[in-house]
């Protein structure tokens, strides 16, 4: 249970940066992590009000506010074209509509937890973080960094020419997931790997992953992961490759 | 804890209230009399706590109430009558046994419905897929749904 003893909707991101700052306050994502712990939050801070919940779209990038839920994103028709699917499929197996409906991009890519497709697919793409006082930061290194007390307002997604692919393995359809792969392949030829569920976080391989670590936990051993690795970038590299064939451009 | 004023309309009528800030959606709905609204988990996965929130179907026991404010909540009392409709397609396959389950089902199939009319039986999975049921293996469900859809398709209705 979690408990909560101030609400604060934030009129700016300036007012919810400052109330951050203290350790027993938290920025509310869709709450779903959240509310799963036992934690005493003393101001939770709602950025809801903020007219961060958009998608825009230019010739150049996607800009994703923070509170667009993971549902909006995998519904998106850009993002679909982007992607070639790959973004709905990575989100459409996390639990259920009603769950996505909520669950926000900024609380899933802030928390950089260990089992996200989110942060996975995220990875496989060009992306980048904005944060309000540490600026634009590439995604790859802030996947690597000890969450802090800054805001991430949004992401941003620099369009290349490129394929997307993805694919996790789950024990049961909407469980988290064994291990997660995505993959890019660019024009030039060359890939883009990330793996993710391993069961730490999502790494980026630019190349063919090569010493890949894995661990234990309930849904799978080290080994065993290391061998669906194997298997999801052998599949992954099939589908980019066949989609190159068919000489789609984006 | 410093109570909060919110103002949300559930199925149709506006409540003002002051309410605790760590009070959930789940919580609210029930305290105003709407029973449908179960809870199976406490891990936001069973969809049982199922509601609309501004038309979209959401897990009442992850939403804090106070983010509801000033918006519409729609629970399967303010539906009675689709409800029914599509309930009795349900009941006819004996499909489940406790039927606990059953409204966050209903709710959340009537939103597959508003966003796909007419949905092929993988999308019905999919769509369905965070609705769990512990006593069947969603077989009848399944059934149901698509002798609704037949129904629907030979009607020529709108659900």
């Amino acid at each position: 249970m979690v408990t909560i003893r101030e609400y604060k909707k934030s009129e700016s991101l300036e007012e919810a940066w400052e109330l951050n700052q203290k350790k027993s306050n938290r920025i509310l994502g869709g709450m779903l992590w959240l509310r799963q712990g036992n934690n005493v939050i003393q101001t939770a801070i709602d950025l809801s009000g903020l007219g961060l919940d958009t998608i825009e779209e230019t010739d150049k990038e996607f800009r994703i506010g923070c509170m667009v839920s993971l549902r909006e994103l995998e519904q998106h028709a850009g993002l679909t074209k982007y992607t070639g699917g790959a973004m709905r499929e990575a989100l459409r197996h996390i639990v259920g509509v009603q769950f996505r409906n909520l669950a926000t991009v900024g609380g899933s890519i802030f928390g950089r937890f260990g089992f996200s497709d989110v942060l996975t697919m995220f990875l496989t793409m060009d992306s980048y973080v904005e944060l309000y006082k540490g600026g634009i930061v590439s995604l790859e290194e802030f996947a690597k960094s000890k969450p802090d007390n800054d805001i991430l307002v949004r992401l941003i997604v620099k369009k290349e020419q490129v394929h997307f692919a993805y694919q996790s393995v789950r024990n049961t359809q909407t469980d988290f997931p064994v291990l997660t792969c995505g993959a890019a392949k660019l024009a030039d030829g060359s890939y883009r790997f990330a793996i993710g569920a391993r069961p730490g976080r999502a790494v980026l391989f630019h190349g063919i992953p090569e010493n890949l670590v894995t661990g234990t936990n309930l849904r799978g051993s080290a080994e065993y992961r290391k061998h669906l690795a194997d298997v999801l970038v052998k599949r992954t590299t099939k589908l980019l490759d066949e989609a190159n064939m068919t000489g789609e451009e984006r | 804890m410093q109570k909060v004023n919110i103002i949300i309309e559930v199925n149709g009528k506006k409540i003002s209230e002051a309410i605790e800030p760590d009070m959930t959606l789940f919580d609210f709905v029930r305290a105003h009399g709407c029973y449908s609204v179960k809870c199976g988990c406490e891990t936001s996965n069973c969809g049982l706590c199922t509601v609309f929130l501004e038309d979209k179907p959401v897990l009442s026991c992850s939403v804090l109430a106070v983010r509801a404010d000033e918006k519409r909540v729609t629970t399967l009392e303010g539906l009675q009558e689709e409800a029914a409709e599509f309930g009795a397609f349900i009941a006819d396959q004996g499909a489940e046994q406790c039927g606990f389950c059953n409204p966050g089902l209903i709710m959340n199939a009537l939103a597959l419905f508003r966003e796909i009319e007419f949905p092929t039986e993988e999308e019905i999975k999919e769509y369905l897929s965070g609705n769990l049921c512990r006593c069947s293996g969603y077989e009848g469900q399944l059934r149901g749904i698509q002798d609704f859809l037949s129904w629907k398709k030979e009607k020529g209705v709108r659900a």
